[in-house]
């Protein structure tokens, strides 16, 4: 046991600086353990750490003292415990989330990600195979191919990992039998053909007993393949046929640390680039030649692939963050709607229409997922009709951004087929996307540019135009008060339009009903006629429950800055309940009526409203007269 | 590119990401090897521009001399700005590691980080850690979000994906930053050596004066240890792996004095890294608890 803690290369006593530079030139593979709970994956990396001589003296006394306290090993050391390194996980003897682990040998320098096997965690497995170049799936001997081994075989393919290793393990526990191992083979390469997996290893291993992982077995002298380790060592990593062609470097941060020096700081993402070499601005297309690349150590004659430079142009051309330097003779192409396959991460459910960011090399645009075509069910492949996304549901939808991005399909080129969304409110990371390919519909329809402007029709009205939008509890006393603030504008002179929800979805919306999804898509529309009224130079007042603030926010966007006002009528429930003008909480309550607001379906109170009417203390009038000075100023010429 | 390249090329990566997307950042700095090398990597990354960030030294009074020496020299020539942080309660009620124990880590560290992020509304702190050194480290994301009272929430984490990082977050939150997570002990020195980053001497073994306290050697730095009645320091041949408070940090005996030697010495000793620091080893998941309560 002793000889097996942390053992020094022979090469580092006799000559450091020769080990050193050895070392220094070792190449790097970042992969991914996998596979079913219990199927020994935490157990495989303590085996890989613990053979390659990476455990120190103390980790280890650590280790035995806490494998006698919660292992699930007897009296052998767990080796779970190295890297299950949060208590809950220690607790419950599973593992939640991804734990990076660091090991070199002679040859590379590894990065595992060990990753969780429960469907729960699949998320966090997502983010291990993100980075992955090489996969390591476990099989247990006596369990062979389970639902988990090929939901996350397909994960791991889907996220662009070409290199796999199928490893079967505690074969100690079926006798090193040799028909066990060739029947789960043959088995899982039924499995992987059918997804698309092109080539796998396999290695019969026992990781707790250290079988075929850093030396060969001698009870599976049937196998005539290499170790574990020798694998890892050697693998030759297959590459993304898009990567390596044309330079491109998303822009991250413009640097000018004077008037007489303007760089475009970033990584690159694919091929070379040299001083002299003519390169393309994306989206904007604009051309320059590349002046110089600079660095710290000085400025270099060639950058490479993976390489953190700062670039400049020749000529002065307008580049930012987001934006993308290529080489001339690229053929990266934009779009702004896209077939995609999203993994949702988020515990609140995907709702089609809602607006999302989403961050895609460096750059960051609002997008909206237009349709959800189907999602996967990840057990048998699947397809299954869905209105809404659940936490890891894995789905192909349409995305639809607010404007043109460049892209790259995702199995060409991680770098640029990636994204993630963003959850406008929670800020969280809701959404994993890769782009398979662009949908070319909208291309044929662009933008008429009109000779009348919106500046000239709203002149025309003596006004400023605006939205006013109310929100709050049904019966909270909107339309009234919409109604004394459009009677006052009118005495003003000024041209004004009433959108009302009621009215409203009697007819533009009356296909749609109040489910979450159709509430999205209610206010969606009703903002996209307001704009269009803004455009024509009115003054909108809009009146409607508009429960989410995401939607709320999703209008505001969509029109001018200073042009929205939304307007929060807070009436308490119990009020609205006891004025029941319409019998609607009645009926809601009896259970007549679902989803109604406020009693079966949420309402989230405005965050930082422009105008907030506590309609308690106030008259209907007065309530218009508040509102109307608050925004006077904005709509006068 | 081999593997120290790439992983400078990511760490300068995420530096950038951190400037474009946030609007206050600051680089926690600790005159240690891990905060050598992320001045070194933020020079790098904005180069020619100057770093467009502070430095912050959370100080407990309790570091080494020399560290404070290169601090003050770091804080003349690098031309950044360099805030020094005491949390003022600690030092009112005279906190000190050899009478309050782990309120000491507490107080100064934790206590005083938390009220410095607040008090300057950095929302976003670089830190030096590294998965390699601890095992609740090696769960951590590279932009590990913190709520507004500081708290990591282990079970929450926000996936994180290929290298694009979400920095996005609401008033108050904040996000702690580790462009080193993927770099192991031998990553930093060979990266050290590879472009001649300056170190304090603490690192390379010397004569000085020490005293033995459970089973670690203490190096007497100052006055203000207490030594036990009779006792007299003992000069040996010693050097640090790593530094944190001088009463607080065990020594290794060493005859290494060249960087060269203390590579060499570290690859063939069989401790790890933290073996010498006391805040790890109370309880198996203690660095856990710590940073939740917003520990780096």
């Amino acid at each position: 046991m002793i000889d097996k803690i942390y053992k020094a290369d022979i090469l580092i006593k006799q000559d450091i600086k020769a080990y050193l530079q050895m070392h220094q030139n070792k190449s790097l593979l970042r992969f991914i353990t996998c596979g079913s709970v219990d199927d020994g994956k935490s157990t495989l990396i303590g085996r890989l750490l613990y053979d390659s001589k990476m455990i120190f003296e103390d980790q280890l006394a650590q280790l035995k003292v806490e494998s006698k306290k919660t292992g699930v090993q007897g009296q052998e050391i767990d080796f779970a415990l190295l890297v299950d390194g949060l208590n809950a996980e220690r607790e419950q003897g599973i593992t939640i989330d991804v734990a990076y682990r660091y090991f070199y040998t002679k040859k590379r320098k590894f990065i595992v990600a060990d990753t969780p096997g429960h469907e729960q965690y699949t998320r966090n497995m997502v983010t291990g195979a993100s980075n992955a170049q090489l996969a390591v799936i476990l099989i247990d001997a006596r369990k062979g191919v389970l639902t988990q081994t090929r939901r996350h075989s397909y994960v791991c393919h889907l996220l662009g990992i070409k290199n796999f290793i199928l490893a079967i393990n505690k074969m100690d526990l079926v006798d090193y039998d040799q028909v066990t191992f060739d029947a789960i083979v043959s088995d899982y390469k039924n499995f992987a053909d059918s997804i698309g997996i092109e080539k796998f290893i396999t290695i019969p291993i026992s990781c707790l007993k250290g079988d075929n992982i850093a030396a060969l077995s001698t009870k599976t002298k049937w196998y005539n393949g290499s170790t574990m380790l020798t694998y890892l060592e050697d693998v030759k990593i297959l590459q993304n046929k898009g990567v390596g062609r044309n330079f491109h470097m998303p822009v991250q941060w413009v640097n000018r640390p004077n008037q007489n020096f303007r760089g475009f700081s970033g990584k690159i993402v694919a091929g070379t680039i040299k001083p002299g070499d003519k390169v393309r601005i994306l989206p904007s297309g604009k051309t320059s030649h590349i002046d110089r690349i600079v660095t710290y150590n000085g400025d270099l004659n060639q950058a490479v692939c993976n390489q953190s430079i700062t670039l400049t142009l020749k000529d002065e051309v307008d580049c930012s963050r987001g934006q993308i330097i290529v080489s001339a003779s690229s053929s990266l192409k934009s779009a702004d709607q896209f077939d995609t396959m999203l993994i949702w991460m988020d515990d609140k459910t995907l709702i089609p229409g809602r607006s999302y960011y989403l961050k895609i090399g460096t750059e960051t645009v609002s997008a909206i997922v237009s349709k959800l075509k189907y999602k996967i069910n990840v057990n048998t492949m699947e397809k299954i009709a869905a209105k809404t996304l659940k936490q890891n549901d894995i789905s192909i939808v349409n995305v639809t951004t607010d404007r043109s991005i460049p892209f790259i399909p995702y199995n060409e080129d991680r770098a640029l087929g990636g994204f993630i969304l963003i959850d406008k409110i929670t800020n969280a990371t809701v959404g994993a996307g890769l782009i398979n390919f662009a949908l070319r519909r909208a291309n044929n329809i662009h933008l008429q540019a009109l000779d009348v402007t919106r500046e000239y029709r709203a002149k025309l009205k003596n006004q400023k135009p605006a939205v006013i939008w109310m929100t709050g509890l049904s019966g909270s006393g909107k339309s009234s008060i919409a109604n004394a603030v459009e009677k006052k504008l009118l005495q003003m002179k000024r041209h004004t339009f009433i959108l009302d929800g009621d009215n409203v979805r009697l007819g533009l919306n009356k296909d749609l009903g109040f489910t979450n999804t159709d509430r999205v898509e209610n206010i969606r529309r009703v903002g996209q006629v307001a704009k269009l009224m803004t455009d024509a130079g009115l003054i909108v007042i809009a009146a409607f429950i508009s429960p989410f603030q995401s939607e709320r926010d999703m209008v505001r966007e969509m029109m001018d800055s200073n042009e929205f006002f939304e307007v929060f009528i807070d009436t308490p429930l119990s009020v609205a309940e006891e004025r029941d003008v319409k019998g609607l909480y009645a009926q809601a309550r009896s259970g007549q009526i679902k989803n109604f607001t406020g009693i079966d379906s949420p309402y989230e109170i405005p965050k930082n409203p422009n105008i907030h009417i506590k309609t308690i203390d106030l008259t209907i009038d007065e309530a218009a007269e508040q509102i109307l000075k608050e925004i006077i100023s904005q709509i006068n010429m | 590119m081999n593997h120290l390249q790439c992983l400078e090329a990511e760490a300068i990566h995420i530096m950038r990401e951190v400037i474009s997307e946030t609007s206050n950042p600051v680089m926690l700095y600790s005159s240690g090897k891990d905060s050598a090398v992320m001045l070194h990597l933020a020079k790098k990354a904005f180069y020619p521009s100057l770093p467009p960030f502070p430095l912050m030294h959370i100080d407990t009074t309790w570091k080494f001399q020399e560290m404070y020496k290169l601090r003050d020299k770091v804080d003349k020539n690098s031309g950044m700005k360099l805030i020094v942080y005491q949390n003022p309660e600690a030092k009112e009620e005279g906190i000190n590691p050899f009478d309050h124990g782990a309120l000491h880590t507490d107080m100064w560290k934790t206590e005083g980080l938390k009220q410095a992020l607040d008090k300057y509304s950095f929302d976003v702190a670089f830190g030096g850690a590294r998965r390699d050194e601890e095992k609740s480290r090696a769960k951590e994301r590279i932009f590990s979000f913190r709520s507004s009272q500081h708290r990591w929430e282990s079970k929450t984490q926000r996936p994180e994906l290929w290298s694009i990082y979400n920095a996005h977050k609401s008033k108050g939150e904040s996000i702690r930053v580790f462009p080193l997570s993927n770099w192991t002990e031998l990553d930093i020195w060979q990266y050290i050596h590879l472009e001649n980053i300056e170190i304090v001497s603490l690192y390379f073994a010397r004569p000085r004066p020490t005293v033995e306290r459970d089973g670690l050697i203490l190096m007497v730095d100052d006055n203000r240890f207490p030594l036990n009645e009779g006792e007299e320091p003992e000069v040996r041949s010693i050097r640090f792996r790593t530094l944190g408070c001088y009463p607080l940090t065990g020594a290794v005996l060493s005859e290494a004095t060249t960087l060269t030697e203390v590579i060499q010495e570290t690859l063939l000793t069989t401790k790890s890294e933290r073996y010498g620091r006391v805040i790890d080893k109370n309880q198996g998941t203690s660095m856990e608890v710590k940073k939740q309560q917003g520990y780096f």
